[in-house]
């Protein structure tokens, strides 16, 4: 509740990508073997100032992303620590084989920052707003999979991949939304942030969803309902033992996140549940369905993915206890 | 250091272990792996400088082989434990469960020597650019190697890599193109031709050179000449002619041995035409 209130008292807009440039940029002050490559997008994804400040260590990879996951890969082999940068839809779809051979089963300590992810990615439509994106990443094993919901996490993750060794998938997006976790929360990798505790239901947002679930535990708790709201920034590995415990407690659940259906996080947790505590649970996220062009805030209503949609789905899930 | 005709001596009995690991295997490349087998001998023997004991990924101060046509792995698993990367009696161990050894190189079981999995074509020279730019960025002089076959120059990747190499002057990287002219399906040439594969490379802004990838003294004195060119701003690339099947009468000269393992009868006829010279595993 602390945390929530704390997020109340923050009324800020901004956007996840810039949260990913100013830590990047700091990041290469800090660490000389900090790199970064992008995609012909250096000012989309916020690595501007890192390029101007770093030129050495910045490479322009052109409109080749293919080369770009690969070349990555090769920097690795003398210690450095790439961090790539193109829109989500280019940084795993067009380019899977390579993050599959090159990073993941080599196990490179490549960081593959996507900006743009989802619907949120707005007006140019369904070719550039990929949904697939965080299931192409988690069914690969070695891969972490992180998906921050706002720009104070989303600078807090960027940092704890950089200290982290491995292949990584940094998920994030385009436009500004709520700025609402506090800035000294720490970010650690695969450790769920319980943001509101409620005994009636489970929560479990990620990304942009994550803001839409703190309000819809507001919404619950003026019908009297007493909502567990749980942030899982961390997609995998997850955070197995405080997902169990809240279902434990509230015997239901709801999740919600900008991506399909079939390979996200709901199927993450709901294959969890079956695993070790059957319960309800309802899905927040896109039912099998391409994008399309509108803006953001248009499309999360047309899609489902609203703040009236989760109360709806904890209203459901309860009843199913 | 060793003499060319020790190198040679060596170079048979790298051939030998490709034959018996496929033939134990019952599967495997030997084609492409028996083509290449003199520039890989002429690499690990006597081109790179390299700490085969002490195997470190990140090899700092070191010469670094990237093997991006991952399907000859036979012959590059032979030269590392042959150069000393690890036991000879491993190489028995080719393809089965459990092995070290898998059917394209992998750095997921440990195994030195190997700094990144190839099999899937058109990665290792993106790959092999990222070292060298490490290397760049590191202070370190060394050199990178990167092998591909010619079949694989199909791929879109290899264009791109090509590209982006030639736009950061990448000048510590000497690529191999393995130019026999087969592939899986048939001659390259049938399948999608390459065409003038001198003028595509040199319009990529690559300086371009050509040896006999089946004759050691043309290898090392070729290599020699294109390591004066190292520094020049410039990726070099050398289109090297071998023969798929060098050493063995029968697999020569075709693609029908690309990716078949010889039975009993074929292998004994195969052995007869390579000299043991400095032991089988």
């Amino acid at each position: 509740m602390e945390l929530v209130m704390k997020a109340f008292s923050i009324r800020e807009y901004k956007d996840t990508r810039s949260g990913f440039g100013e830590a990047l940029l700091e990041l290469g002050r800090e660490n000389k073997n900090v790199v970064a490559l992008c995609a012909d997008l250096t000012g989309s994804l916020k690595m501007d100032k890192f390029a101007m400040e770093f030129p050495d260590r910045f490479y322009q990879a052109g409109i080749a992303e293919a080369n770009m996951i690969s070349v990555a890969a090769g920097l690795t082999i003398g210690g450095k620590i790439p961090f790539t940068g193109t829109f989500a839809n280019f940084s795993t779809g067009r380019v899977y084989d390579q993050i599959r051979q090159s990073v993941a089963y080599s196990q490179k300590n490549v960081k593959i920052c996507a900006s743009h992810a989802g619907l949120t990615l707005g007006e140019d439509g369904a070719s550039h707003q990929i949904l697939e994106d965080i299931g192409l990443m988690k069914i690969l094993p070695n891969m972490t999979v992180i998906n921050p919901c706002d720009f104070n996490q989303t600078k807090a993750a960027t940092f704890a991949i950089a200290e982290y060794y491995g292949p990584v998938y940094l998920r994030f997006g385009r436009p500004k939304m709520p700025n609402f976790m506090p800035d000294d929360v720490p970010f650690e990798i695969g450790k769920a942030i319980t943001l509101k505790e409620g005994s009636d239901v489970s929560i479990f947002a990620t990304g942009h969803l994550v803001w839409k679930a703190v309000e819809a535990g507001m919404k619950l708790a003026e019908q009297g309902i007493d909502a567990e709201v749980i942030n899982i920034h961390t997609i995998k590995p997850l955070d197995e033992e405080v997902i169990l415990k809240s279902v434990f407690k509230t015997g239901c659940a709801v999740t919600a996140e900008e991506h399909e259906i079939n390979g996200g996080l709901g199927d993450s947790i709901a294959q969890l549940l079956v695993r070790k505590l059957p319960a309800p649970v309802e899905m927040i996220a896109v039912l099998d369905k391409f994008g399309e062009s509108g803006n953001p805030g248009e499309l999360m209503i047309k899609y489902g993915l609203d703040t009236p949609n989760i109360v709806d789905a904890a209203l459901k899930t309860i009843k199913r206890k | 250091m060793h003499t060319v005709h020790e190198l040679e001596r060596i170079a048979s009995q790298v051939r030998r272990d490709i034959i018996r690991m496929i033939h134990d295997a019952k599967s495997g490349h030997p084609g492409g792996s028996l083509g290449c087998t003199d520039l890989l001998v002429a690499l690990y023997f006597d081109i790179l400088n390299h700490n085969p004991g002490d195997f470190s990924m990140d090899g700092i101060d070191e010469d670094i082989f990237v093997l991006s046509n991952g399907h000859i792995s036979p012959a590059f698993y032979s030269v590392l434990a042959r150069s000393g990367y690890f036991q000879l009696k491993e190489l028995s161990t080719f393809r089965k469960i459990n092995t070290r050894l898998q059917g394209h190189p992998s750095t997921n079981e440990g195994l030195p020597g190997i700094r990144i999995a190839t099999g899937s074509l058109g990665q290792g020279l993106s790959v092999a650019i990222g070292v060298a730019l490490a290397k760049k960025l590191n202070g370190d002089d060394s050199i990178v190697y990167c092998l591909l076959g010619d079949g694989e120059l199909q791929e879109g990747q290899i264009w791109e890599a090509a590209m982006f190499a030639a736009d950061k002057k990448l000048d510590n990287i000497i690529v191999i193109v393995d130019y026999n002219g087969q592939q899986i399906d048939g001659p390259v040439k049938d399948v999608i031709n390459l065409g003038d594969l001198r003028a595509k490379w040199e319009a990529f802004d690559w300086q371009v050179f050509e040896m006999n990838g089946n004759n050691i003294k043309d290898i090392l004195e070729t290599i020699g000449t294109v390591k004066e060119e190292i520094g020049n701003r410039k990726p070099l690339v050398i289109l090297m002619k071998t023969e798929m099947g060098q050493g063995v009468n029968f697999m020569m000269g075709s693609h029908l041995w690309h990716g078949v393992a010889p039975d009993d009868e074929q292998t004994r006829v195969a052995l007869s035409q390579l000299e043991e010279t400095i032991g089988d595993y």
